[in-house]
């Protein structure tokens, strides 16, 4: 199964066809869409902030679950590209009146769509799109994941390592370290076979045991359950949101136990070098992950990373469009 | 084999660019902005810029973005990106290239120049003139004319001896790859 999944992102050209995620693309691929991004990261600076690559295109952001961020900066990725941007926000639409997934697939393909980016609450809801795709001989539209289930968030993962390369300019020498809900949290996923995939030689986990996958340390990560500890040394951090609305049952004693022991704050963050750069995918819970001292603090590039987020998705959608 | 045609005798990009600097001076005012399109034509920029004494500093552009063959050749690798570190409305730009062909290129520059504001004023300076306009563009600026079109199949091209911006400059006949 899983090598179906890697094949369907690349064409037999060995180019991209979907963005779905990390696992297992060329470092060559992930290299070139850091590279493109670049000179998009001055589009932002421009009188006029539109580029005609997408003119024409229609891009529908099919968001089978709610994140306003996410979907706000794929529209302005592609409407700076030019393209026409359509938002679904499918869990309030067909799907309830009993559509099912491939059903609203098709009707979009009827309707002449040329890219889908998709949010969808199920692991692996983007690779049955760009599947089925593939199925009815479809190769015209290209489906990039923006975030399904706990399994990838690429675009994530890709924007977090230009912003790593933008401060740090090279991956060989660094050491990484990831805290938190790394359980749920499918940005962790992408961020770590990102890492790997760029040869970062030292990736760190900071967790406690309960919002740990099992097997973790199979991904080629070192474990770490003090904050302390799995500080020392370190060149990034990244936070991560801890995700509340899918704590079930009794995974943590409360947000504030989590905040004593795993809360980025000063303090803690002293064990890191000193040029050290804080990161978080957004949106940050203050108090909770990471203490607002830290969040506003000199060494965090958090809202750097929702620029070059537009820029990187830029990337993507022009890659693929053009591919 | 099909017989090649004969390759025309190339002048000295030197001697090309000397004529270039001799031809634009007489303008040189301080409204005069230099724009230089990626790569040759942002080498023969730098050279200018100095040769001329411009006030204005020295911009360059990429016109990846603004590419009419986007949509079957695909998003070039390595683009550079644009620098257009001056206010656009108040100058006098002249975009400068190394070879002007079909035309496609400065079409794509100015585009490109027009997402920063409306440009005042734009001239064109190349260092050679290969013919086989698709566009109706000229340059003002134009150190030589081929005297017959180059063929498709061929490509012009500056090249630089070295990293440094005074390096020596020359132009080469190549193959084109697909054509």
């Amino acid at each position: 199964m899983s090598n179906i999944r890697h094949n369907l992102q690349l064409t037999s050209h060995g180019e991209l066809q979907h963005l779905l995620t990390i696992e297992g693309l060329p470092r060559e691929i992930l290299t070139r869409i850091l590279d493109t991004a670049a000179p998009f990261t001055e589009v932002a600076e421009r009188e006029v902030k539109k580029l005609p690559l997408l003119r024409g295109k229609s891009v529908f952001n099919l968001f089978f679950e709610n994140s306003t961020r996410t979907r706000t900066t794929f529209e302005i990725a592609a409407k700076r590209l030019s393209a026409d941007v359509i938002n679904l926000n499918i869990n309030t639409s067909s799907t309830t009146k009993g559509e099912t997934l491939l059903d609203t697939v098709d009707n979009l393909v009827a309707m002449q769509a040329d890219m889908f980016v998709v949010r969808h609450a199920a692991s692996g809801a983007p690779h049955l799109i760009a599947g089925h795709l593939a199925n009815i001989g479809n190769r015209h539209i290209h489906v990039v994941n923006a975030g399904d289930g706990r399994h990838a968030h690429p675009t994530q993962g890709l924007l977090d390592m230009y912003t790593i390369r933008h401060y740090k300019k090279d991956f060989s020498q660094l050491t990484v370290a990831i805290i938190g809900d790394i359980l749920h949290s499918r940005v962790a996923r992408s961020q770590i076979h990102a890492l790997s995939i760029l040869g970062v030689p030292e990736i760190r986990v900071i967790a406690p045991k309960t919002l740990l996958p099992s097997g973790v340390e199979r991904l080629g990560v070192r474990v770490f359950h003090d904050m302390s500890e799995g500080l020392r040394g370190v060149d990034v951090v990244m936070t991560l949101r801890l995700q509340n609305e899918r704590m079930q049952g009794a995974l943590l004693p409360s947000p504030q136990e989590f905040y004593k022991s795993y809360g980025l704050t000063p303090e803690k963050l002293l064990q890191a070098k000193p040029d050290a750069i804080v990161m978080h995918p957004g949106p940050m819970n203050r108090g909770v992950e990471i203490d607002s001292v830290v969040a506003d603090g000199a060494h965090a590039v958090i809202l750097p990373q929702v620029t070059f987020g537009i820029a990187v998705r830029m990337a993507v959608m022009s890659m693929l469009a053009g591919g | 084999m099909p017989k090649k045609p004969p390759s025309p005798k190339l002048p000295e990009a030197e001697a090309l660019l000397a004529a270039l600097v001799a031809a634009m001076r007489p303008h040189a005012g301080p409204a005069m902005a230099l724009v230089g399109i990626h790569t040759g034509g942002v080498w023969l920029a730098q050279r200018l810029h100095a040769a001329l004494g411009l006030s204005v500093p020295l911009g360059s552009i990429d016109v990846s973005f603004h590419r009419d063959d986007y949509a079957s050749k695909g998003m070039r690798r390595g683009a550079k990106g644009s620098s257009i570190p001056f206010d656009v409305a108040a100058a006098e730009i002249v975009i400068v290239d190394d070879v002007l062909y079909t035309g496609r290129t400065i079409r794509a520059a100015m585009n490109e120049l027009y997402d920063y504001g409306r440009p005042a004023r734009i001239d064109l300076a190349v260092l050679v003139d290969r013919g086989g306009r698709e566009l109706p563009i000229c340059a003002r600026y134009c150190a030589h004319t081929l005297a017959q079109p180059l063929p498709a199949s061929q490509e012009l091209v500056l090249t630089r001896a070295g990293d440094d911006v005074s390096s020596l400059l020359s132009l080469q006949l190549k193959d084109r790859p697909n054509e």
